[in-house]
């Protein structure tokens, strides 16, 4: 039984049945792996707060090893005492504000009526208080994102940047050590204002012992994801500012 | 060789150098670029390629008799599609991390002229086993291609392997570095890639006389 390929009947009956197939095959393994793959979301979110915090397994110079996603459940509970939410001159307290998601904020804060809730999680380092502050902006390919760690006169305590599509090699070192750890010190806030800290090329300042010059030295070939990350900072920082003013 | 007759050997280890898919007939030259800066993602990028073509040229051989015609292409473009969702689940569920590094390229395995070629000019005319050979032979050769780059990158580029620093510490002038020398900033661009893919050619055909055309 020689089938005639060639057939118009043929070929339309042969696309759907083999739409029908692959779609329900995908379909299937995407419901298989969903569980696995939302838990990866969320420990990772925990991870990426915390270790912007200065809490991670770090042991080499060059590491960016975050905690276990089999403890940081518990360790996040631990470390963050207080997750607020700021809604205008409202804060909220709610212990689910690490799900808030930002870039859906971020869209409806485009309508002026629109009170933009923002997440920040207050912890303790060495009986210190952290709070860090979820960033989201664009780089050269697609998203990058990050949390900024911060002490009450807005310092930075620590960083943690990362992102969609970013070139290997170029722009996706922005999640490495010797970028992250440049931002340590440096400060949001000049005389009581704010002052967004910038990627900058050529400050002849390459391991950022200049604390107080609102600069970072850019990374080589990474100049658009280094200007996004500059906006990011910029916009999204901002925004924090009157709550931070509360704190002094 | 027990397991494979000899004419079936050579589907597998003729894409490795004499027939390689990157160096002689010079397909899936974009990936070879853009992933290569370093060496793990080159590592995943080859085990990926490797599953995909080897799976998706069985099962276009198994198909072979029922595809129409006209709609070939469409349908090998589904079954590539089809297995790079797979891989990419597969990664984002058990490899969180290097799906992240990997996300964009992942998805463009489906642009990789060698995985239409092959479905095109060989699973489409031979049988399922015959079929995977040549598959897992031509990912093979692509991949070995891409760590090879991957590595001169990596090393000379940024003077890491798989992050290691095996050169010493740029910033802080030890080892290598002690005696005045610089990472190549260069080699982490695309660009780069592109020259060691053309010494590798170049090493292969002085090597080989039979690769060079008649002027």
């Amino acid at each position: 039984m020689a089938i005639n390929t060639e057939k118009n009947s043929y070929t339309v009956i042969f696309a759907i049945v083999m739409v029908v197939i692959v779609g329900s095959i995908l379909a299937g393994l995407f419901m298989l792996f969903r569980p696995q793959i939302e838990a990866n979301e969320r420990f990772e979110k925990q991870q990426n707060i915390l270790y912007a915090m200065g809490i991670n397994k770090n042991t080499g110079a060059n590491d960016v090893v975050f905690i276990p996603t089999t403890e940081v459940e518990g360790e996040f509970q631990k470390y963050i005492t207080r997750q607020v939410v700021l809604k205008g001159d409202e804060v909220i307290e709610d212990d689910e504000a690490f799900l808030i998601d930002i870039k859906k904020e971020a869209t409806k804060a485009a309508d002026p009526d629109y009170k933009r809730r923002l997440p920040l999680f207050q912890g303790q380092v060495d009986g210190k208080d952290v709070y860090v502050v979820p960033v989201r902006g664009k780089g050269l390919w697609d998203a990058i994102w990050g949390f900024v760690a911060m002490d009450k006169d807005m310092v930075i305590q620590g960083v943690y940047f990362d992102h969609k599509g970013e070139t290997p090699g170029l722009g996706a070192e922005i999640k490495q050590r010797y970028f992250m750890d440049d931002f340590q010190g440096e400060g949001f806030l000049v005389d009581g204002q704010f002052a967004p800290i910038t990627v900058a090329k050529g400050n002849n300042d390459p391991k950022n012992n200049i604390k107080n010059d609102q600069e970072v030295d850019a990374l080589a070939g990474a100049t658009i994801t280094g200007d996004g990350l500059s906006a990011m900072l910029k916009k999204d920082i901002r925004l924090y500012v009157p709550y931070f003013k509360t704190l002094n | 060789m027990g397991l494979l007759s000899k004419k079936d050997s050579k589907l597998i280890f003729d894409p490795l150098a004499d027939n390689n898919p990157i160096t002689i007939q010079v397909l899936g030259i974009c990936s070879a670029l853009a992933i290569t800066a370093q060496l793990k993602p080159s590592i995943v990028m080859a085990l990926s390629v490797i599953f995909v073509l080897g799976m998706g040229n069985v099962v276009i051989s198994l198909m072979r008799n029922i595809i129409p015609s006209k709609i070939r292409i469409i349908v090998q473009l589904i079954v590539v599609a089809t297995l790079v969702i797979i891989v990419d689940l597969v990664l984002k569920a058990f490899a969180y991390e290097l799906s992240k590094e990997l996300s964009v390229f992942i998805g463009l395995i489906i642009t990789n002229c060698i995985i239409m070629g092959r479905f095109e000019a060989f699973a489409l005319g031979n049988g399922p086993w015959r079929s995977f050979l040549d598959g897992v032979g031509n990912a093979l050769g692509y991949g070995i291609i891409l760590i090879i780059v991957g590595f001169f990158r990596e090393l000379l580029g940024s003077g890491t392997l798989f992050g290691f620093k095996v050169l010493g510490d740029s910033v802080e002038k030890t080892g290598l570095y002690a005696l005045g020398y610089e990472n190549n900033g260069f080699m982490v661009l695309p660009p780069m890639a592109l020259i060691v893919v053309g010494i590798i050619i170049w090493v292969q055909r002085s090597r080989n006389k039979e690769l060079i055309e008649e002027l």
